[in-house]
């Protein structure tokens, strides 16, 4: 429902003080400072509130043959411990197949799986007492890694396949072929703020529920259906998270169910807030893959045809695992034309925890294999695996249709790489690496540029609309509500700052409120990077109704043609009428205008056939590129980022200073992803990196001293909120070229003839296993020719 | 026993304590009962830093030192006669931000902002060191203070602007906390004897001397010391386990020293690590690596060198360098002391040489090291993580021989371990790459390491030995500069090389 822009309103808007575009602070900075910014946790809590806790499998997958739970009711300050058998309506919390179990019946599929809650008098009272279920197992034969379950043929949900031209013929005609493994890591999301759920009993059998979420909606309706309610009966509310990176999106649901099951049995408050360890046995994480592949490409490193096999870890059960898998096999052409290309997609089942969303979802696996093969296409034809990159890069007016049947409308790979060659000295030195490499024994250099092609919109169309609701009050000040939620990705302020701008007035005037089921209705999870396009444009059209009653009233107060009305900077004219947006509210409120307003937005000419895996899934594309230079030590593995520089597409960026952030944070992730953020299973199948002790997400240290990240000129050519683009996932993929700068300082080894086999993540010990493997191939190959 | 209450000093009052169990966690304090939510738990292990919150202590010499520790996992009743400053301290009366959250808005330093309270604290512990009047501290420093602050979301580099960019902003002038009045308020909450706190059947012990610390311990051999709780307090939030009474070393005076005698460098039991390995670093600038590397600065701040070696974990990091150097361990019965190489201590995993009642007094570490000395340490991340492999070598070389040889490893065995066969296959031989490459073989010999979420067996049997390699290349006659040999040393990837 876009509505067409009226010419006078983009005139007066060209001439006002601009409120986007503009670098501001996080709209809660000085709350965040302070230490007063209100998480769930730091909500003052009710009397009576009891605290939760869950009781977990200690099996990866086993029939439970009894459950003993005397020890931990006798535990001090426990009030009651709940079971599958206490939850009155639907036992399952699955975002879409209906798979996933709150709590255990009869069977355990991983280890970390609830499978009891504790409720007593304290969160300390409730850990020391989950622990002392006594549950009798009957073990199971476990499937623990994703190559295990699909050589099992053991699935989440069917295959998917995308077949484009003849990629077996045109591989087999190649003048050069190519095959291999590729080995690509998961990633905990480590959002500084557990999951954690707050729930209350309201009269007439309602639950308002404070849940850390990216999807109030979807918690809204899990927990009605836990209970067997209806929607209405249900309020859930966030008003910021400690982060989601997409860990909160559907895997809120067991927390918010299992808090409110408490609540209800026992008709009081009850916290749930797992332990960090707990949080992460229980939840699921970035799906791991593993990518078989084959290429035929020609002396130029052009790819003829390609064939990739992608199995995912899903873990036990469905989750968002199917939607990551079409967004990895959307994204497996990066920014490259793909003529001939067969992707095969499988989710593994296995007896770990359900992997879900992290920003990215999916897309930056797909785009990783790719980059890998081309990676090894460019060592293969001696040539600069930047020039392979742009052989292949799609086209602007041909070659440039997607494997998805998508064409590419708004590619500026070409001019970004361009810029970002120019301003990295990439040329110059990647030279240097190779003089300094030929006299350093011990310690290689290496550096890479990888680009970064990522399509904006959910993959299901119906997913692509937002509501808003904006509340004029009769001094001037403006309350915003809208349907996404604020994980510090500064949606709230970008919000606040498309109201501002849309009603001429200053961002101190307008106050952003708590995601709340009750105002906004049927909301989307604030995810697949669409926070902003969707709800900003929604509460665009919010203020621009008030506005246009505004000025309707303005014009005939001041007997002035309503083209002549102009809201700037706080203030309104019309003809000789001066008044302050808040003189003006008072007198349109005494006049009986309508002040407020709601706000709705569904984005344009999306459709998807998940069937055949065809149609524009995306409304438009956001790119980036980015360049970076490690030093390896080929003793150890250890490695630092000398430097990165990365150029980033964010259109016509609404607050530069936001999305510097976006990009330096998701930067910063990627690299900890490809590198040093390691996920490790036990041979029973337990997460033994399940807290910071043992997982480690780069720290301050790893921060690059040069580190110079800039935002590219460009403006969005769909009609986007203010022409700007998403930006929260796509920079996720820029650190591709950490990764692959490592290996291209291990392949000097090898006078870079030969692919290092290096696994993500390039943990010290990965690194140095493929500086073994380089030099064994080396030393094999110096034999032979000798 | 009678029960003192706990006194300290927060939001600018003396707040007294006299209900809370003896382990209860300072973070457990300020969220549940003081209601201070603006400090974030975000791990309960002392890992992320969102718990940041500042300690006060008198020093002798009459000044309150500021240290960022984690509240995570500090009992309450060792902020007996502190001072606890918190994020909600630091606005001005008037509501003005301190310049450290100025800095942090200006610089977008914040995102979710669940970690930021736990950074502003670390950067005004970093703050309080530099003003007034002192010089802007470096980036290296500002990176080395936030070490043990985890962000997800903004990737540091607005943080790190905002600790350069927080001493040029005005000065408070409200007197909030003003360090002479937070010290004259400590002085009146200073104890000469023992603090005795005892809640629910157990007890905490705080003697102020050794002697005393020493009787209390004769007489309760089994009773739990307390030192940092870097450890300990894991044992609490992870573990649930019952620690049942506590003696607490942190405020026994005669065991919080630091001093030089006989070519010994003796350290007290109570000395936090980070003043400990700036006291060694001294000495041995070697260390300085090994010293940033060991846990972050709010642990270092916590934890002591007494209690990493008395826990004597095999991947503890300071043991293997103490080893190498040649160090005594002190330790004392009643007031009866006896002094061990540091190498007999560890008996087997988790078992020590000390008898009942006894307890780690000190530790002795020669001035004078060895000809060569260097240490080096294998984890996924440079900064707070825990050793896959910890090394340390000491040789000393005459006329091209070695004459003798100290290796010592962490995460290699079940204990802090010498490599016995290495140092033999070294000992005698010219210093040479045949030599250190005989070193490296024999290294089988010693240790038969694990495989576990930090490393394969694999990969700590040939970073160990590659380790001893690096080691001879900076120690060889025509040596490398470590910036030739280690990615993480000043100038690496920027100097020329000469081929080796």
């Amino acid at each position: 429902m876009n509505k067409q822009t009226e010419p006078f309103l983009l005139d007066a808007a060209a001439e006002q003080v601009p409120q986007v575009g503009i670098s501001r602070p996080h709209e809660s900075a000085h709350l965040h400072v302070a230490g007063t910014a209100t998480y769930t946790d730091d909500i003052p809590e009710l009397a009576g509130t009891l605290h939760a806790a869950l009781g977990m499998s200690t099996r990866a997958h086993a029939r439970i043959k009894s459950v003993s739970l005397d020890k931990v009711r006798a535990a001090p300050g426990v009030v009651d411990v709940l079971t599958v058998d206490d939850i009155p309506g639907t036992n399952d919390c699955g975002p879409i197949i209906h798979d996933d179990p709150i709590l255990a019946r009869d069977v355990v599929q991983f280890i970390g799986q609830p499978v009891f809650i504790v409720v007593a008098t304290s969160h300390d009272a409730a850990r020391r007492a989950a622990r002392l279920g006594v549950i009798d197992y009957e073990d199971l034969p476990p499937v623990l890694s994703p190559q295990a379950a699909h050589e099992a043929g053991s699935y989440v949900l069917p295959p998917m396949h995308l077949t484009r031209g003849e990629p077996a013929a045109r591989i087999a005609g190649a003048a050069h072929q190519d095959s291999g493994k590729i080995h690509l890591g998961g990633q905990e999301q480590f959002y500084l703020e557990g999951q954690i759920s707050y729930a209350a009993p309201r009269e007439n059998d309602g639950m308002h529920v404070w849940c850390s979420t990216q999807h109030p909606t979807e918690m809204q309706h899990a927990v009605a259906h836990m209970l067997g309610w209806h929607a209405h009966q249900v309020l859930v509310e966030c008003r910021r998270m400690g982060g989601g990176f997409g860990g909160k999106e559907s895997q809120s649901a067991l927390f918010a169910c299992c808090a409110a099951l408490a609540a209800w049995k026992l008709m009081c408050p009850v916290k749930l807030r797992p332990d960090r360890d707990d949080d992460m046995m229980i939840t699921g994480k970035r799906h791991d893959f593993v990518f078989d592949y084959e290429v035929g490409h020609d002396d130029e490193g052009h790819i003829e045809g390609v064939k990739v096999q992608m199995v995912s870890r899903a873990g036990f059960s469905a989750d968002l695992s199917g939607p990551v898998m079409t967004r990895a096999i959307c994204h497996f052409d990066n920014a490259y034309w793909l003529p001939n290309v067969q992707i095969d997609g499988y989710c593994g089942k296995t007896n770990t925890q359900s992997n879900t969303a992290f920003r990215g979802f999916g897309g930056p696996q797909g785009a990783f294999a790719v980059e890998y093969i081309l990676d090894n296409v460019a060592r293969t034809v001696g040539k600069d695996s930047l020039d392979v990159r742009r052989a292949n890069f799609y086209g602007k007016t041909e070659n440039n249709v997607t494997p998805y049947g998508q064409t590419v409308e708004d590619n500026v790979i070409h001019e970004l790489i361009d810029e970002l060659v120019a301003s990295s000295e990439y040329r110059a030195r990647r030279e240097a690496t190779r003089a300094f490499n030929a006299a350093s024994p011990v310690l290689k250099k290496g550096i890479a540029i990888t680009p970064v092609k990522f399509g904006i919109s959910f993959n299901v169309a119906h997913y692509n609309q937002a509501g808003a609701l904006v509340h004029v009050y009769n001094d001037g000040s403006v309350l915003v509500n809208h349907g996404g939620t604020e994980m510090g990705q500064g949606l709230n302020t970008k919000v606040a700052m498309v109201v501002a701008h849309e009603l001429g007035i200053r961002m101190e005037r307008v106050r952003v409120t708590a995601t709340d089921t009750s105002k906004v209705a049927n909301t989307s999870a604030t995810a697949a990077s669409t926070g902003a396009d969707l709800n900003g444009k929604a509460a665009q059209d919010a203020a621009r109704q008030i506005r246009e009653r505004l000025t309707a009233f303005a014009a005939r107060k001041a007997g002035v043609e309503p083209s002549e009305v102009r809201f700037n900077d706080d203030l309104v004219s019309a003809g000789e009428l001066r008044l302050s947006f808040g003189e003006l509210a008072r007198e349109a409120y005494v006049a009986r205008v309508q002040l407020w307003s709601d706000g709705f937005y569904t984005t344009p000419k999306l459709h998807w056939d998940q069937k055949a895996l065809q149609g524009r899934p995306f409304y438009y594309f956001a790119y980036g590129a980015a360049c970076s230079e490690v030093l390896v030590d080929t003793l150890t593995g250890e490695w630092k980022l000398l430097r990165a520089d990365a150029l980033h597409d964010a259109g016509r960026s609404l607050n530069p200073a936001i999305d510097i952030g976006q990009v330096e944070g998701a930067f910063i992730q990627g690299m900890g992803w490809l590198t040093t953020e390691e996920l490790w299973w036990n041979k029973d199948g337990k997460l033994m990196t399940h807290a910071p002790s043992t997982y480690k997400i780069p720290t301050v240290n790893d921060c690059p001293e040069a580190f110079n990240v800039r935002l590219f000129q460009n403006r969005n050519v769909e009609d986007s909120i203010h022409r700007s683009k998403a930006v929260g996932e796509p920079p996720l993929l820029l650190p591709f070229s950490v990764f692959f700068a490592i290996r291209d300082a291990v392949a000097a080894l090898g006078d870079y003839r030969i692919n290092p086999p290096l696994k993500a993540p390039a943990t010290s010990e990965a690194i140095l296993d493929a500086v073994d493997a380089v030099r064994a191939a080396s030393a094999q190959g110096a034999a032979q020719a000798a | 026993m009678e029960t003192q209450t706990i006194r300290f000093f927060h939001r600018g009052q003396v707040k007294e304590v006299s209900d809370a169990p003896i382990t209860r966690t300072v973070l457990q304090y300020l969220r549940e009962d003081a209601r201070c939510t603006g400090t974030k738990e975000g791990c309960a292990e002392g890992d992320c830093g969102a718990c940041t919150v500042v300690i006060g202590e008198l020093q002798d010499g009459g000044d309150v030192e500021f240290k960022a520790v984690n509240a995570c996992i500090q009992f309450l009743p060792t902020l007996d006669g502190k001072a606890l400053i918190t994020v909600e301290d630091l606005r001005q009366a008037d509501g003005t931000l301190h310049p450290v959250q100025e800095a942090m808005v200006e610089c977008h330093g914040s995102q979710c902002g669940f970690c930021t309270p736990g950074f502003v604290m670390s950067l005004w512990a970093l703050y309080q060191q530099h003003n007034p009047g002192g010089e802007a501290p470096s980036r290296q420093t500002i990176c080395d203070a936030l070490t043990g602050n985890l962000c997800r979301c903004t990737g540091y580099r607005p943080i790190i602007d905002a600790g350069e960019r927080m001493m040029a902003l005005p000065a408070p002038t409200d007197g909030k906390l003003d360090p002479k009045q937070i010290a004259d308020t400590l002085r009146n909450l200073k104890r000469g004897e023992t603090f005795r706190y005892r809640a629910q059947g157990q007890d905490f012990f705080a003697p102020r001397t050794a002697a005393e610390f020493g009787a209390i311990k004769a007489a309760q051999p089994d009773i739990r010391i307390l030192a940092g709780s870097t450890d300990v307090g894991l044992w609490v939030t992870k573990q649930f386990r019952e620690l049942g009474s506590l003696l607490y070393v942190g405020q026994v005076e005669d065991l919080n020293q630091i001093a030089q005698r006989d070519g010994m460098i003796e350290i007290g039991a109570a000395v936090t690590l980070e003043k400990a390995y700036a006291a060694l670093n001294a000495a041995h600038p070697e260390l300085e690596e090994l010293w940033k590397r060991f846990a972050s600065l709010p642990i270092r701040n916590a934890g002591t060198l007494g209690g990493n070696i008395a826990n004597g974990s095999p991947i503890g990091d300071s043991m293997p360098a103490l080893i190498a150097l040649g160090a005594e361990v002190v330790l004392q019965h009643g007031e009866t002391r006896r002094t061990l190489p540091l190498e007999d201590l560890y008996l087997a995993y988790q078992k020590t040489a000390m008898q009942p009642g006894e307890f780690v007094a000190a530790l002795r570490v020669p001035v004078a090291g060895p000809q060569h000395f260097r240490t080096y340490k294998l984890s996924k991340r440079f900064d707070e993580d825990i050793s896959a492999v910890c090394a340390a070598f000491g040789i000393t070389v005459q006329d091209g021989i070695v004459t003798e040889a100290r290796i010592a490893f962490g995460g290699m065995a079940a204990t802090p371990k010498r490599a016995a066969a290495t140092e033999a296959a070294l000992t005698g031989q010219p210093w040479n790459e045949a030599t250190a490459r005989a070193g490296m073989a024999a290294l089988a010999q010693d240790y038969t390491p694990l495989t576990d979420m930090r490393a394969t067996a694999s990969y700590r049997s040939r970073g160990a030995a590659n380790l001893l390699y690096r080691f001879w290349l900076e120690t060889a006659s025509e040596a490398l500069p470590a910036a030739a040999v280690n990615v993480r040393a000043p100038g690496a990837g920027t100097i020329a090389i000469v081929t080796a």
